[in-house]
């Protein structure tokens, strides 16, 4: 065997790549099952189309713990910062009709970011306890500021300010956000027995 | 005995130089810029650059194992040297996949933060280099691995330090042109002249 491979030098080359490929295959596939993750990847999925504002708007204390809600059999038109787009990703991805936002829980804003009128706060801390992912920079007694880019524009510092100083601002759009618009639902011809009338096809 | 000691000193000297040498004077990253990918691309936080660290090393010392063996069993005696690239590809590959497997099992958070760059350690230059120069150099298994694990080591040095320094240059007020990757470019350049200090160490 060994003779035959060395005096063909194609073979052996052919024999031993092809060789090396089966045995990792091999010992890929049982890898593969030793080390076996037991994951609920829908869920994953979901908390993936979710906005992460972690606002908890829905009722529960994060976009995961929604995420896991829903794959157990929640509503799924209980996040208005993700608005009607979020609610039509989740139908597609459930396979189910999509729902309109559910008003229960708040009505789809445009995306805001929270400004901190500097000159008027006064150190209190308060929204820094309020905000669910961090964004808001500050220690007692001294001015607080929020970190645009983490900020979710939750709204959930605002409540809390004793001075009112907190602003939310609509989000500009510049080069880094800009994304195609979605082109516009076509009218299209329809005809019927009598005459030819335009109907939106929604 | 004393010849017995004096030649267990002898390959203890031999394993620190290999050692040295691979982690300090031929870094694979620094000196030889290899794997420059991973460098800049994990670099930004801290924590998951020590464990891109973690999983490079493991991968360098295992694939230096494997490469040595498929060469030396199947491609030396069969005089298929040329074809050492595409086989240590192939090793690399199933290393890499066995890892990503491994890791997933054991600790999901890590697998997490990692992300796609963990399958992007097959096509990390510096494990096929450490593959192929170990090959040219006729070493040995042990210190195949050694250098495996020493070229680990010197990049998870690198990388941890790099990723040291960002993490203060994120927070730091750098002039507007040089923010970024640029200011990041220079720190490579930088650490990689500190580090041509160590040439001519031994």
């Amino acid at each position: 065997m060994i003779e035959l491979l060395t005096e063909n030098i194609t073979l052996a080359a052919l024999v031993s790549l092809v060789g090396l490929g089966v045995l990792f295959g091999g010992l890929l596939g049982y890898a593969a099952e030793k080390f076996k993750v037991e994951s609920d990847p829908i869920v994953e999925q979901l908390d993936e189309l979710l906005p992460q504002t972690q606002c908890g708007q829905c009722g529960f204390p994060g976009c995961k713990p929604y995420a896991q809600s829903i794959a157990d059999g929640d509503a799924i038109n209980k996040c208005p910062p993700g608005g009607q787009s979020t609610i039509n990703a989740i139908a597609k991805l459930l396979d189910v009709a999509a729902p309109s936002l559910d008003e229960e829980h708040g009505e789809e804003e445009i995306r805001t970011v929270a400004f901190i009128r500097e000159d008027e706060c006064i150190g209190c801390t308060k929204c820094i306890q309020a905000c669910p992912v961090d964004a808001i920079l500050g220690a007692a007694k001294l001015m607080h500021t929020v970190i645009a880019r983490e900020c979710t524009g939750c709204d959930l510092c605002v409540e809390p300010c004793p001075v009112d100083c907190i602003d939310m601002l609509p989000i500009e759009e510049d080069i880094e956000q800009w994304r195609w618009s979605i082109p516009k639902k076509q009218h299209r011809l329809i005809a019927t027995s009598s005459s030819a009338v335009y109907e939106t096809l929604t | 005995m004393v010849a017995g000691l004096s030649h267990y000193n002898k390959r203890m000297q031999e394993f620190a130089i290999i050692l040295v040498s691979s982690i300090l004077i031929n870094n694979y990253v620094l000196v030889q810029f290899l794997g420059l990918c991973p460098f800049m691309g994990v670099s930004k936080k801290l924590e998951s650059a020590i464990g891109m660290s973690a999983a490079t090393t493991f991968v360098l010392t295992l694939t230096a194992m494997a490469s040595y063996i498929v060469n030396e069993l199947i491609l030396m005696p069969l005089g298929l040297m040329y074809l050492r690239t595409i086989a240590f590809i192939l090793v690399i590959a199933a290393v890499v996949q066995f890892t990503k497997m491994f890791i997933e099992k054991t600790s999901p958070l890590l697998y997490r933060v990692l992300g796609v760059f963990l399958p992007l350690i097959t096509t990390n230059c510096a494990v096929l280099g450490v593959a192929l120069q170990n090959a040219n150099k006729d070493l040995n298994f042990m210190q195949s691995s050694l250098y495996g694990f020493g070229a680990g080591v010197g990049f998870s040095l690198v990388l941890i330090f790099f990723s040291a320094m960002r993490e203060r240059l994120a927070a730091a007020d750098i002039p507007q042109p040089f923010e970024g990757a640029a200011i990041a470019m220079i720190t490579a350049g930088l650490m990689s002249l500190a580090f041509m200090g160590f040439s001519g160490l031994v």
